[in-house]
């Protein structure tokens, strides 16, 4: 460490619980220590948003609002089959249609599994298609309209080869194979360790296990056992998948409408062989992703070689079919949980069993949840994945532990019931979390816990019911993430990053932080970022961006002041050191000389200062680096409650009433925390009750591509919502600020599967709890699977 | 079938009084926000299409464009409206209110406002929409009650969830209107 480093005493600890004061040594070049919120001028404020007014006039420019001179419209060709042989593809007569000025054949498909070619073999002479949907080819013209009536003018020559919709039906040895060889993903997970692969089967991965499970098993007082199902959920982003490709003789841009500008920039320069100095990535209002928009993918590679060949920009933007079939999805799961405990609740031994399909990606994990959350050392997950011929998955909000929440919370819950413990009882002996136990204190007193009643015994057809579960996710951070603050001489400050708002509020957050540094409102610090041009700053995915980004920016704008106040210090006739900035105005801490923020940025000898911020370490240290991120040492928590209404009739569930407690560190912004928090329930509640990817297993085709037979929770289905956010200061960094996104998804589909079962006394372990799910488990109507 | 005289000139049998048009580019004219503006599109162009292309009114989004998700809607003579599933030329003389046309000048409209004081915005993509049809809703019932704006937005989707505060902000908006 080259930096001096000094000794300072930080608050840690719950406000209005337990609020102490931790010494930590952290490099001398850090802002100092943040009192809490109570204290503070702008952080910890509702900041109304600073783009609001663009969003509510229709003025914010969305990537598919960007529209350059002689700008071309490009279309993709898909595959109609589910699983094929190319044998040709004939592009001639697109090419001769009026308006046609590139087309792009796509050889090496991204976002998938791929084959490891083996040595002295052709790599692919001809390609295979392995899903419906599966991109083949683009091409650009002057019109949308040219562009698609040019597609059809593309000839490909297929060979169909069998396929495999079904998981149970792609687990079996003689099953139509995905892929012929072992796989490597290029994508989401990064480089995945070599796991077996049988037939379609991919794995087990049994990293997470510790201890002896079977041993721990064989000491129980009692077994839990369950097998639980989750569906394909997709994205649904209202913005589709979008760019504009501009490549130059001098550089790329891309307008894309992305989760990670500088990440983007990287894999593009990469994807090119190009300096990252020749590529800008640029995204202004950004129409949501929820992990789909993360990385480059096949139609991002396919505008830039468009625009490359026309030598004009090309925008293609996914319609709402492709955006269903083939721009993501969380994958399936099918979980078999045995769970051992002693009488008092001790969990002895875990066992977990999971499998489910990505389609023809990698990644139908569980997460981190059951491995993390409670107490037990014997502990075996093994999972793998199964391909089967559909469209990939990828990373959506809070991957994995929200199939394995669903599945481990109804566990718990019931362990509680067979205990004879109250599910709350149950987790304040095997829950370590301090947070989480005050999370369940609040939360239960708030939503009235107490009158929850036996499970099944609410009288009559519509019966009612109270559920709990928590959420667990890990403190995850970009340490690569800068943030460059400059004073400029007329007063005005900028805050520049490549980091972008994908509407979870940051650019508002950024100028609170750097207006309680200078003692300026939020109002007056102007936000640029979303571009590669600036620092570079971290993805918005993983909750990671406000822990990421806002250390940097304090300290930015910490050190551009102590520029500032060392240029203004000899007119004050004071030192550097001795002068603060508080309410526009900078002086000596007595208050007895000052002069405007204004007047002081007037004295620089040039037209700005300006100061650079990269994340520092967490002062406590980091639980584990991973190459550009890291996990802190505390993980983020949560606990949900749900109240539902069940009709024993008609087999529908209502969501009526949610209390949820959260943390995110320090609370930056709560109105925006509670808007988040909002998104996560609201999510959680559709993909329990309401979201299925339906493909055909005959055709392979998606039934439901679609905003209307896709069934997503609206204004009808919004229950009653109560957010709690507790203010929990830990010391470790200059914002002690973390994310919100992902753990206020994970506890809410098994709060409301855990309140179902205590309305009806049926544990329904099956997704989404649909009117025919809740009738079949009540006995009600037959089975599905179940011959007629 | 096409039925013109060369004295017709080349729009003739364009005119909405024909029996057939295109498939080629018709002239027709458009009233939004309180301006006239001659425009020339295909017969198939949506009003979401011809005010998002040919009028650059982007503010109006299109998210499912097949009248399932309401992110497009906009005003006809007062009335919210899918516009991606109406013709441009079956506009006529109607007049066209967009999500531009609801400031007056820079004052925001009460319900934009309540908007961004509730935070009913998240990534903002279905903003727009979700105002056209709440202003439209305290125009013809200025009084709501939950339920009813419950009604007026459930063609919405929102995938952020920003629902509780919309409701939050339209009642409040209802409210500062009466008093």
């Amino acid at each position: 460490m080259p930096e001096d480093v000094r000794t300072r005493s930080y608050p840690v600890g719950i406000a209005g619980v337990a609020l102490g004061e931790l010494e930590r040594s952290v490099p001398d070049d850090e802002a100092p220590p943040l009192p809490p919120n109570a204290r503070l001028n702008a952080i910890g404020r509702s900041t109304p948003r600073l783009n609001g007014p663009a969003k509510v006039t229709g003025r914010a420019t969305f990537t598919v609002d960007v529209k350059l001179p002689g700008m071309l419209h490009a279309r993709m060709l898909r595959s109609a089959h589910p699983h094929a042989r190319i044998l040709s593809i004939d592009t001639r007569a697109a090419e001769r249609q009026p308006g046609v000025r590139a087309v792009h054949v796509i050889e090496h498909p991204l976002g998938r599994a791929n084959e490891i070619p083996s040595p002295g073999e052709p790599d692919a002479a001809h390609r295979r298609v392995r899903y419906v949907g599966d991109p083949i080819a683009a091409l650009a013209a002057v019109t949308p309209q040219a562009a698609q009536a040019a597609l059809e003018r593309i000839v490909v020559d297929y060979q169909p080869l069998p396929f495999v919709i079904d998981l149970e039906d792609a687990r079996q040895s003689d099953a139509p194979r995905v892929f012929d060889r072992p796989v490597r993903t290029e994508f989401f997970l990064g480089p995945a360790p070599q796991l077996p692969q049988h037939g379609n089967v991919h794995g087990p991965d049994t990293s997470a296990s510790r201890g002896d499970a079977a041993a721990g098993l064989r000491a129980a007082e009692l077994v839990v056992e369950g097998e639980f199902r989750t569906q394909v959920q997709t994205h649904c982003c209202l913005e589709p998948h979008a760019l504009v490709a501009d490549w130059r003789r001098d550089g790329l841009t891309v307008y894309i409408s992305t989760q990670f500008t500088a990440g983007i920039r990287a894999e593009l320069a990469e994807a090119y062989g190009l300096p990252l100095n020749r590529v800008r990535v640029v995204v202004d209002a950004m129409g949501g992703g929820f992990g789909s928009k993360s990385r480059i993918g096949n139609y991002v590679l396919a505008a830039v070689e468009l625009s490359r060949k026309a030598g004009a920009p090309v925008r293609l933007a996914l319609d709402r079919r492709e955006e269903q079939i083939d721009s993501g999805n969380r994958p399936s799961t099918v979980q078999r949980i045995r769970l051992g405990a002693r009488r008092d609740g001790t969990l002895t031994g875990v066992a977990i069993e999971a499998y489910g399909s990505a389609g023809v990606a990698l990644g139908a994990s569980v997460g981190n949840f059951a491995q993390s959350i409670y107490e037990c050392a014997d502990f075996a997950l093994e999972q793998s994945d199964v391909f089967t011929h559909a469209g990939p998955g990828c990373a959506m909000r809070a991957p994995g532990n929200v199939p394995g929440a669903f599945a481990y919370e109804q566990v718990i819950d019931e362990l509680a019931e067979r205990l004879g413990l109250d599910p709350i009882t149950l987790r304040e002996r095997i829950d370590p979390s301090p947070l989480r136990r005050e999370q369940r204190r609040c939360g239960a007193e708030r939503f009235g816990w107490s009158r929850r009643q036996p499970p099944g015994s609410s009288p009559g057809t519509l019966k009612r019911g109270l559920g709990m579960a928590q959420s667990h996710w890990p403190a995850l951070i970009q340490i690569n993430s800068s943030c460059e603050v400059r004073i400029l001489r007329d007063g005005s400050v900028e805050v520049r990053s490549s980091v972008q708002d994908i509407g979870t509020g940051i650019t508002t957050v950024l100028a609170q932080v750097v207006a309680e540094e200078l003692g300026l409102t939020p109002q007056a610090i102007a936000v640029h970022i979303g571009d590669t041009d600036f620092p570079a700053g971290p993805p918005s995915y993983g909750s990671r961006t406000t822990a990421s980004i806002t250390p940097p920016a304090r300290n930015a704008a910490y050190r551009a002041l102590r520029l500032l106040m060392q240029v203004v210090a000899p007119s004050l006739g004071a030192t550097a050191e001795g002068l603060i900035a508080r309410g526009g105005r900078i002086g000596t801490a007595d208050g007895s000389r000052s002069i405007t923020f204004r007047e002081a940025a007037a004295q620089l000898r040039n037209d700005q200062i300006s100061a650079v911020a990269s994340r520092s370490d967490d002062y406590g240290g980091f639980g584990r680096r991973m190459g550009d991120a890291a996990i802190g040492r505390m993980g983020l928590g949560g606990v949900q409650f749900a109240e539902v209404t069940v009709d024993t009739e008609t087999g529908r569930v209502h969501v009526e009433r949610v209390v949820a407690v959260h943390d995110c560190g320090r609370p930056m912004n709560p109105r925006q925390i509670e808007s988040q928090v909002h998104g996560g329930i609201l999510q959680g509640i559709s993909y329990a009750l309401f979201e299925e990817r339906i493909l055909d297993r005959h055709t392979g085709q998606m039934l439901n591509p679609n905003l209307e037979q896709y069934k997503i929770l609206r204004a009808r289905e919004t229950p009653a919502i109560e957010v709690h956010v507790l203010e929990n200061y830990q010391g470790n960094s200059a914002t002690d600020a973390y994310g919100i996104a992902e753990p206020s998804i994970i506890a809410t589909a098994p709060a409301v599967a855990n309140a179902v079962y205590n309305a009806i006394g049926v544990r329904l372990r099956v997704l989404p709890m649909s009117p025919a799910a809740v009738l079949t488990a009540l006995g009600r109507v037959p089975s599905r699977s179940a011959p007629p | 079938m096409l039925d013109k005289t060369p004295s017709d000139g080349p729009d003739a049998a364009q005119r909405p009084e024909a029996d057939t048009v295109g498939p080629y580019a018709v002239p027709i004219t458009l009233r939004v926000n309180g301006m006239t503006h001659t425009l020339s599109i295909t017969p198939e162009t949506t009003l979401a299409q011809a005010l998002r292309e040919q009028l650059d009114l982007t503010g109006t989004k299109i998210a499912c464009d097949r009248g399932a998700c309401s992110a497009c809607t906009v005003w006809l003579d007062g009335a919210p409206v899918c516009s991606c599933m109406v013709l441009a030329i079956d506009v006529g003389a109607r007049e066209v209110t967009t999500i531009e046309g609801l400031a007056a000048g820079e004052a925001l409209h009460p319900v934009q406002a309540a908007f961004i004081e509730h935070d009913a915005i998240q990534c903002g993509f279905c903003t727009p929409g979700l105002i056209m049809s709440c202003v439209a809703l305290l125009r013809r019932n200025p009084r709501p009650g939950e339920d009813e704006v419950r009604t007026a937005i459930s063609g919405h989707l929102c995938r952020c969830g920003t629902y509780p505060h919309v409701l939050s902000a339209v009642l409040a908006a209802a409210r500062a209107a009466e008093s």
